[in-house]
């Protein structure tokens, strides 16, 4: 219980390994995160944004240790759950628990809504048949679903429905940490808004902390406390919901805040983009990542890897050109 | 259950499949004659009232041991089927759960298996072990054990790829559970399809050793036996060689045509897959 901070991560690495034979060592390596630190407080919602292939689900996986970290350190409520086997994880699993972003990919589409909902608990206790279907249609109550949906197979359900069994199974062994992995972005805008809700109320309740990821600004600014931009593997700019929007400092996040469709058609371009695609992790940029596509590119950008600095209270910023502009 | 029988192919085969293990079933509760005795009386007696199928020369009457045939087609194939599944599910998990060299070296060993030319390696077994038909079946279901292995492993590594199967590491169950609960029962539907293809060649499989002496024994009634006996006497009692050949036939285009009918009505994605 160090400090309040329910998940520390510290320098997080994974690659990928490339062209892996059975018998030649992997020479070309995938940078999916190229050095990950934050740290979530124990109640707090952190938002977590980035465009595709920036390294945000492999995040994710790691910190639930779906997935093995090639360096770093995670630390789940003081333990440290870096290198543990699944067999040393499987007691932790009932604490943090993960929502998929794709609701039809998740769901075993054998299994009824009932085994569907309790399988994290069945991993721990033994149930009768009866007390499952209890449990399931209790859980189902609170996600919004109908008690007698128990015995429906996933494809009797819609998308929204199915992503609400999702929380629903989440939520069965009543974990301190969910770890929501766009849980949104596969579903109608108006079905969004529904599940962000009962996402909100849930936390209400239930005492939850939330790892939420996204490449939705609006979905993160309004459900998250703080919000980290993510670019290439690498965190770049780290602030409170309110210096996000108003004073946002590295230029990738200003790109995206502006990318964002705007309600207003007569606010002013701010800032120049340098459309390009997103540079590649099997192959990135040298020092900054975002230097090829950055409208304030100086030469020591292509050279030097900026780290995290404090620009104000609680708000980071990695660039190197950050006295340049106000 | 419907949309089986929609499929021509399912229905043919279900109704052709359902007689062969109705005769079967018949034979073991009563058949018109004693299909092993012996009437010198009635040898060689062409198709009648009183013998539909004709007799043979021994005067054993053949619609008898048509049936007792029909008992003995359908346990090598359970048998044969039960063998190669149950071991090649166990070798397919296997590779596809520990990857690397747990995988190639179980399917290097599938290829040595498919190497042999099957009917040759199943005379040889048969000639060591002795002729009998639990050799037969031995040698027969040896060979489907390859089979169901590669089918099993190429299914289950893409069901490892699934994301509920992350859903379920994630919930704490553990990776033998998730092989038993969410693996295996989504690997069955192919394996079910195969197992009836691969029914039916067993049965045209034993018929085949069976013509040559290395399957069922004498007294017993089985189809290829039966055929090896009627050569003999092919010109002057043709019925003999005739209702045998056509039962072999006749059960083998059942299993087959289910099985292709099942695959067509489970998945019309597979329609143009080809199975060995």
């Amino acid at each position: 219980m160090t400090s309040g901070n329910l998940l520390v991560v510290k320098d997080l690495k994974k690659f990928f390994p490339l062209r892996k034979g059975l018998f030649t060592k992997p020479r070309v390596w995938a940078q999916a995160v190229a050095g990950v630190s934050f740290a979530i407080k124990k109640g707090e919602s952190f938002g977590l944004v980035g465009e595709s292939g920036c390294g945000k689900t492999t995040l994710a996986r790691l910190i639930m240790r779906l997935l093995r970290p090639t360096a770093g350190q995670i630390v789940f409520d003081g333990t440290d759950i870096t290198a543990m086997n699944s067999k040393a994880m499987r007691p932790l699993r009932r604490r943090m628990q993960i929502i998929f972003q794709d609701p039809y990919a998740s769901l075993n589409p054998r299994f009824r809504a009932a085994s569907i909902v309790t399988e994290p608990l069945s991993a721990r206790l033994r149930m009768t048949k009866a007390r499952r279907r209890q449990e399931a249609a209790r859980l189902l109550i609170k996600v919004g679903l109908n008690a007698h949906d128990v015995l429906k197979y996933p494809h009797e359900f819609s998308g929204g429905q199915r992503q609400r069994l999702g929380i629903a199974r989440a939520l069965s062994v009543q974990p301190d940490l969910i770890v929501a992995d766009e849980p949104v972005s596969a579903l109608d805008v108006s079905v969004q808004a529904q599940i962000i809700n009962l996402l909100l109320d849930l936390k209400e309740n239930a005492n939850l902390t939330y790892l939420f990821i996204s490449h939705d600004l609006s979905v993160v600014e309004y459900l998250c406390d703080r919000i980290a931009v993510m670019y290439l593997g690498r965190i770049v700019e780290l602030a409170p919901k309110n210096n996000f929007r108003n004073v946002p400092r590295h230029p990738y996040t200003k790109m995206l805040l502006h990318a964002a469709p705007q309600p207003d058609p007569l606010m002013p371009m701010e800032i120049d983009v340098r459309d390009e695609e997103a540079p590649n992790p099997i192959n990135p940029p040298s020092g900054c990542g975002f230097h090829p596509r950055c409208p304030y590119m100086r030469n020591r950008c292509r050279v030097n890897v900026p780290s995290l600095v404090k620009v104000d209270k609680s708000h980071y910023v990695a660039c190197l050109n950050l006295n340049l502009k106000t | 259950m419907k949309r089986f029988f929609k499929n021509l192919n399912f229905t043919l085969g279900f109704i052709l499949s359902l007689t062969v293990i109705l005769m079967a079933v018949a034979s073991l509760i009563r058949t018109p004659y004693n299909p092993d005795s012996m009437n010198a009386r009635a040898r060689l007696q062409a198709p009648s009232f009183s013998h539909p199928f004709g007799t043979d020369q021994y005067g054993r009457d053949i619609f008898s041991r048509t049936m007792v045939g029909a008992v003995n087609s359908v346990i090598v194939g359970l048998v044969t089927v039960a063998i190669g599944m149950s071991l090649g599910i166990l070798m397919g998990l296997t590779a596809a759960y520990y990857g690397r060299w747990a995988d190639e070296g179980l399917m290097r060993f599938a290829d040595l298996l498919f190497g042999f030319p099957a009917v040759l390696t199943a005379i040889l077994i048969t000639s060591v072990l002795g002729p009998s038909m639990v050799n037969a079946m031995l040698a027969i279901g040896i060979f489907y054990i390859p089979i169901f292995a590669r089918l099993t492993r190429a299914v289950a590594l893409t069901i490892w790829q699934r994301e509920f199967i992350e859903a379920a590491r994630a919930s704490g169950i553990s990776e033998l559970m998730i092989t038993w609960r969410h693996v295996l029962p989504n690997t069955l539907s192919p394996l079910i399809i195969q197992g009836t293809i691969q029914f039916a060649i067993a049965i045209l499989a034993e018929a085949g050793l069976s013509y040559l002496g290395l399957g069922t024994q004498p007294p017993h009634a089985s189809w290829g036996r039966m055929l090896n006996e009627a050569q003999t006497f092919m010109s002057i009692a043709p019925w003999m060689c005739i209702f045998p050949g056509i039962a072999i036939a006749w059960a083998v285009l059942g299993f087959n045509l289910l099985g292709d009918g099942l695959r067509d009505a489970l998945d019309p994605t597979m329609r143009n897959y080809g199975y060995k």
